[in-house]
C-alpha cells in the first residue's frame, strides 16, 4: 500500500494556479472573475437586485388587495396586472432569491474556505453559471416590457393555461415564452453550479476534513447541491416540453377538444396533470433547496453564539441527509384537489408528516445547542432564534395541509400561503439576514452596525408574525388566494378588515427593510476594520484574513484536526478550539 | 484581562479587549432576551386566542363528511397547538435562562437517548394523526357514489361555471366541442341529434335537494378551474379532457357561494356561482320548472 495520498490532484492543482496570484485586470477580477469569491458576491447582489423588486411588486400587490379602488399611476389596476404582479413575485422570490442567495452567494463563498480549498473545483464552470444566471434574470425582468406584459399563471405555470399563448389571457404570449427560456436557463446554470459543489465537497477537502468534521452549512450546501442536481434537471424537461408545446404545435400537457373563446385548439393527446406532476417533482424539493442552507447557518450561528458544540451533530447530519431523500417523494400533496387519483393521496400524505419528524429533529436540537449554553445576542444570533420561531409556526401549519381530508378545506387559500411563506420564505430569508450579519465581516473585511442590525431584526420578526399570523385566518374562513381582489364574492369581501390588516403590516416591514440595505451599504465603505475572527469561531473561514487572500489561505493550507462546533471546551485556553488546532496547542 | 473587561458595562465578556473591532456592546444583556420572551409570549397568547375565539372559522359545515373533517381539524389544532406553545415557551426560557451571566457554557455533544425518544414520539404522533384523518377522505373520495344519486354534470370555462342536469331520461346527451356555442345557447356543445341531449336541463346556478347523495361530474372546457364551496369542506380542480367525479350528501337547505379556486386567467376572482340546497318539493319544482323553459324555447 502507497501512503494516503493527502489532498487530491485537482487540489493540487488548484493551488498552484492559485498561489500565481489573482488577476489584475478589472473585468477578469471583479466581472468574468473565475474566483469563488467574486462569484459569490455577485450571486449576492443579484439576489439583492431580485429582492427589491420582489418586494415592491407585493407592496403593490398588497396595496391593491386592500383598497382596489386605489388610483395609482393614474388609474386602478387591472386584474391581469395584478395576477402578473403575483407571476413575476412569486418567480423572483422562488429562484432568484431563495435559491441564488443562499447557495449562489453563500455557498459559493464560503464552501470551498470551510473546507480549506483554495478554489472550486470547475471555476470557469462557476463563471458560466452565475453569467447565465444572469441572462436569466435579465430575460425574466424583460417579460414585463414585451407586448401582453408578464405573464399571468403564476410561477407553477400550470398547462393549459401555460401552454395555450395569448388567447388565455395577456401575458400568455410572448410574456410566457420569456419565463419559460428564463426559467430553462436559470435550470442549465443550477445544474452547472449544483454539479461543482458536489465535486468541490468530495474532492477538494483539505487533510483531516473528513464528512463527519464538516460544518454544517456545508453539509446543508451539499445536500442541496445534490436535491438541485435531480430536481432541476426534471424542470429542464418539463421547461421544454412546455416551449414546445407553445412553439412547435407538440401536445405533451393540451389534451383534445379545448375550446378558448369559442376557438377549438388544435392539440390532442396531452395530459395538463403531467405537468403538475413534472413541475412539483421539482417544486418540493425546491422547497428545501432554499431551507436546508438556512438550516445549516441557524445551527452554525446558534453554536457560535450559544458557545456550546451542536447538540446532536450526527443527528443534524442525518436528518438533512433524511429531508434531501424525503423531499423527493411527496410532491403529490401539492396535487390532492388536481384530480390525480385519490389512493395515491395515502402515500403522499404519510411521506408529507414523515419529512416533519427530521424537521422535528432538528428544531430538538436547536434548543439542545442553547440549553445551558452562554447565550449572545449578537444580530446574526437574533436572526437565527427568529428562523427557529418562524420555521417551527411554519412547520406546524403544514401537519393541517399534509391531511387530504384537511386540505380539502384549506387548499388553495391564503392558509397556504401564511404556511408557505413562513416556513419557506420567512424562514429562508432569516437564514439569509443571519449569514449576512455573521459573514459580512469575512466577505467585506468590515463589520456591519449592530445596533441598526438589532432594529431591523425586531422590525422583521414582528413584521413577519403580523403579516402572517392574520393570513391563516383569512385562509381558514374560505379566503381564496390568487384573487385579484374580492368583491365578486361577499363573503371575501367580509374578510377585508384581516386584509387591510395585513396589508399595513407588509408595508411598514417592507420599508424597515431600508434599515438593511443603508447598514449593508453604509457599512461597506464606513464600517469597523474586521479582525480574522470577530466572532471567536471555531471553522476554517475565520483563520484566514478578512477578506480572505485570493488563494484563501494565503499559502498556509489548514490541517483539520477536530469537528466544527468545540466551544467551551474543558481544560482549553479559551472557550473556542479551531478546528486547525493540532492537540498539542 | 477579564477583570478590566467586566468592569466595562455592557461589553461582552467572551471577547478581547485589546482590538475594538471584537467589542460590541450587550451581546448577552438581559434587554433583548426579555424582548425575546416577550414576544414569543404574546405570539403564543395570541395566536391560542385567536384560533379559541373562532370569529374566522368557516360557517357551520352541512355534510356528514364536513363534520368528520372538522373533527380531525380540531385533533390536529390541539396536537399542533400543544406542539407550538412548547417549542415557543421553550425558546423563549432558553433564551431567558441561558443569556450569556458570564459562566462557561456546558461542554456537551448531546444525548442519543433523548434524541431517538424525541425522534419516535414524534413520527407516532405525525404519522399517528395522518392515520386518523384519512377515513374522511376515503369516505368521499375511495367509495363511489350510490347508483341512486342525483347526477349534476359541472362544466368549467373562463370565468364561468355550466351545470347540466340530464333531464327526466336521466341520461346525458353527448357532446362534442366543435359545437360549443354560448352565443346561440349551446355553451356545452350538446349534439343537437342525439335524442339525449333534447331534455338536458343547463342553468348557471347549482340547485340540489336536501338530505340526498349528490354526484358531480366535473369537467372543464379550456383550462384547468375549480370547485370550492366551503360548507361542503371540499374542493376540486376541474381539469380539460378529464371527467372527475365527486360526491357528497347536505343535509342543511340555504345559498352557498361557489368559488375557483385554481389560478384560470384574469377573471379568475369573480369567477362565482351558487349551491342552493333545497327541500325535496321545492328541487321538483325546480325541475319542473325548468322542463317548461326548455320546452318553450325548444317549440320556438
Amino acid at each position: 500500500m502507497s501512503v494516503k495520498v493527502e489532498v487530491s490532484a485537482r487540489t493540487q492543482a488548484a493551488r498552484l494556479q492559485a498561489a500565481s496570484g489573482g488577476p489584475t485586470s478589472f473585468v477578469r477580477k471583479y466581472i468574468f472573475s473565475t474566483d469563488h469569491k467574486v462569484i459569490g458576491i455577485q450571486y449576492y447582489f443579484l439576489a439583492l437586485a431580485a429582492v427589491i423588486a420582489g418586494v415592491i411588486l407585493s407592496a403593490f400587490m398588497r396595496l391593491h388587495l386592500a383598497w382596489p379602488g386605489l388610483q395609482v399611476f393614474g388609474g386602478t389596476m387591472k386584474p391581469e396586472t395584478y395576477e402578473a404582479l403575483l407571476t413575476m413575485h412569486g418567480t423572483l422570490m422562488v429562484f432568484f432569491v431563495l435559491t441564488v442567495a443562499p447557495q449562489g452567494g453563500f455557498g459559493n463563498y464560503l464552501l470551498p474556505i470551510q473546507i480549506g480549498a483554495p478554489e472550486m473545483a470547475f471555476p470557469r464552470l462557476n463563471m458560466l453559471s452565475f453569467w447565465i444566471t444572469f441572462l436569466a434574470f435579465a430575460c425574466m425582468i424583460s417579460a414585463f416590457f414585451v407586448p401582453g406584459g408578464a405573464p399571468l399563471s403564476g410561477w407553477t405555470a400550470y398547462a393549459p393555461l401555460s401552454s395555450l399563448g395569448q388567447v388565455t389571457g395577456p401575458g400568455e404570449g410572448l410574456g410566457q415564452t420569456m419565463w419559460l427560456v428564463s426559467i430553462g436557463l436559470f435550470c442549465v446554470a443550477t445544474l452547472l453550479g449544483a454539479l461543482n459543489f458536489i465535486s468541490t465537497t468530495i474532492d477538494m477537502r483539505a487533510p483531516g476534513m473528513t464528512l463527519l468534521r464538516m460544518p454544517l452549512t456545508v453539509w446543508a450546501w451539499f445536500v442541496t447541491a445534490i436535491l438541485s442536481l435531480l430536481s432541476f434537471a426534471v424542470l429542464l424537461a418539463a421547461a421544454i416540453m412546455l416551449l414546445l408545446d407553445r412553439l412547435a404545435g407538440t401536445s405533451f400537457f393540451v389534451p383534445a377538444g379545448i375550446v378558448v373563446s369559442g376557438k377549438l385548439q388544435a392539440h390532442s393527446g396531452g395530459s395538463p396533470l403531467l405537468w403538475q406532476h413534472l413541475f412539483w417533482f421539482f417544486g418540493h424539493p425546491e422547497v428545501y433547496i432554499t431551507i436546508l442552507p438556512a438550516m445549516g447557518v441557524t445551527s452554525h450561528v446558534l453554536s457560535i453564539f450559544s458557545r456550546k458544540p451542536v447538540f446532536g451533530y450526527r443527528a443534524m447530519v442525518s436528518a438533512t441527509c433524511a429531508i434531501g431523500v424525503l423531499g423527493f417523494l411527496l410532491w403529490g400533496h401539492h396535487m390532492f384537489v388536481s384530480g390525480m387519483s385519490p389512493y395515491s393521496a395515502f402515500a403522499f400524505s404519510m411521506a408529507t408528516l414523515a419529512i416533519g419528524v427530521p424537521s422535528a429533529i432538528k428544531t430538538f436540537n436547536w434548543l439542545g445547542t442553547l440549553w445551558r449554553g452562554k447565550i449572545q445576542f449578537t444580530t446574526a444570533m437574533l436572526f437565527a432564534l427568529g428562523f427557529v420561531s418562524v420555521f417551527v409556526t411554519g412547520g406546524l401549519s403544514g401537519l393541517f395541509l399534509a391531511q387530504p381530508a384537511v386540505d380539502s378545506l384549506l387548499h388553495g387559500t391564503y392558509y397556504v400561503v401564511a404556511h408557505f411563506h413562513l416556513v419557506m420564505s420567512m424562514a429562508a430569508i432569516f437564514g439569509i439576514f443571519a449569514a449576512t450579519y455573521l459573514w459580512f465581516p469575512k466577505m467585506f473585511g468590515r463589520m456591519m452596525n449592530e445596533t441598526l442590525g438589532k432594529v431591523h431584526f425586531w422590525f422583521t420578526f414582528v413584521g413577519a408574525y403580523l403579516i402572517f399570523v392574520p393570513m391563516h385566518f383569512v385562509g381558514l374562513a374560505g379566503g381564496v388566494r390568487r384573487y385579484a381582489d374580492f368583491t365578486a364574492v361577499p363573503y371575501l369581501w367580509s374578510l377585508q378588515p384581516l386584509q387591510r390588516f395585513i396589508t399595513w403590516a407588509a408595508l411598514v416591514t417592507a420599508s424597515a427593510q431600508l434599515l438593511f440595505f443603508w447598514n449593508l451599504f453604509r457599512s461597506l465603505r464606513h464600517g469597523e476594520k474586521a479582525v480574522r475572527n470577530p466572532w471567536r469561531a471555531t471553522t476554517l473561514e475565520w483563520i484566514t484574513s478578512s477578506p480572505p487572500p485570493h488563494d484563501n489561505f494565503a499559502g498556509e493550507y489548514p490541517r483539520v484536526y477536530r469537528g466544527p462546533y468545540e466551544f467551551s471546551v474543558p481544560g482549553a485556553s479559551e472557550d473556542f478550539v479551531m478546528q486547525s488546532e493540532g492537540d498539542n496547542v | 484581562m477579564t477583570a478590566r473587561v467586566r468592569a466595562q458595562r455592557g461589553v461582552c465578556r467572551n471577547t478581547g479587549h485589546h482590538d475594538p473591532a471584537t467589542t460590541w456592546r450587550a451581546c448577552g444583556g438581559a434587554a433583548p432576551a426579555a424582548m425575546f420572551a416577550v414576544a414569543l409570549t404574546v405570539l403564543v397568547g395570541a395566536s391560542v386566542y385567536f384560533f379559541v375565539w373562532g370569529k374566522w372559522n368557516p360557517p357551520a359545515a352541512i355534510t356528514p363528511v364536513g363534520n368528520e373533517i372538522d373533527a380531525q381539524y380540531r385533533l390536529t389544532l390541539i396536537v399542533t397547538g400543544a406542539v407550538f406553545i412548547l417549542a415557543q415557551l421553550g425558546l423563549a426560557f432558553a433564551i431567558l435562562r441561558y443569556r450569556d451571566r458570564g459562566k462557561v457554557a456546558h461542554y456537551s455533544h448531546g444525548n442519543s437517548k433523548l434524541e431517538f425518544v424525541w425522534t419516535f414520539s414524534t413520527a407516532v404522533v405525525f404519522l399517528g394523526l395522518g392515520l386518523l384523518g384519512y377515513k374522511a377522505w376515503g369516505t368521499r373520495r375511495l367509495t363511489p357514489a350510490a347508483p341512486n344519486a342525483v347526477r349534476i354534470e359541472v362544466t368549467t370555462a373562463q370565468f364561468v361555471y355550466y351545470f347540466r342536469y340530464p333531464g327526466p331520461d336521466g341520461k346525458f346527451g353527448s357532446t362534442s366541442p366543435k359545437l360549443i356555442d354560448p352565443a346561440t345557447g349551446n355553451p356545452l356543445g350538446i349534439v343537437p341529434g342525439d335524442p339525449a341531449g333534447r331534455d338536458d336541463i343547463v342553468v348557471p346556478t347549482l340547485t340540489v335537494p336536501v338530505n340526498r347523495e349528490i354526484e358531480l361530474l366535473i369537467r372543464s372546457q379550456d383550462v384547468i378551474h375549480s370547485v370550492f364551496v366551503r360548507e361542503l369542506r371540499l374542493q376540486q380542480d376541474s381539469v380539460p379532457g378529464m371527467t372527475v367525479p365527486l360526491h357528497f350528501t347536505p343535509n342543511r337547505t340555504g345559498r352557498y357561494d361557489i368559488v375557483c379556486t385554481q389560478l384560470c386567467g384574469l377573471g379568475h376572482h369573480r369567477m362565482h356561482s351558487y349551491l342552493n340546497v333545497v327541500s325535496r318539493s321545492e328541487y321538483e319544482k325546480f325541475l319542473t320548472q325548468q322542463e317548461r323553459l326548455l320546452q318553450q324555447t325548444s317549440s320556438q
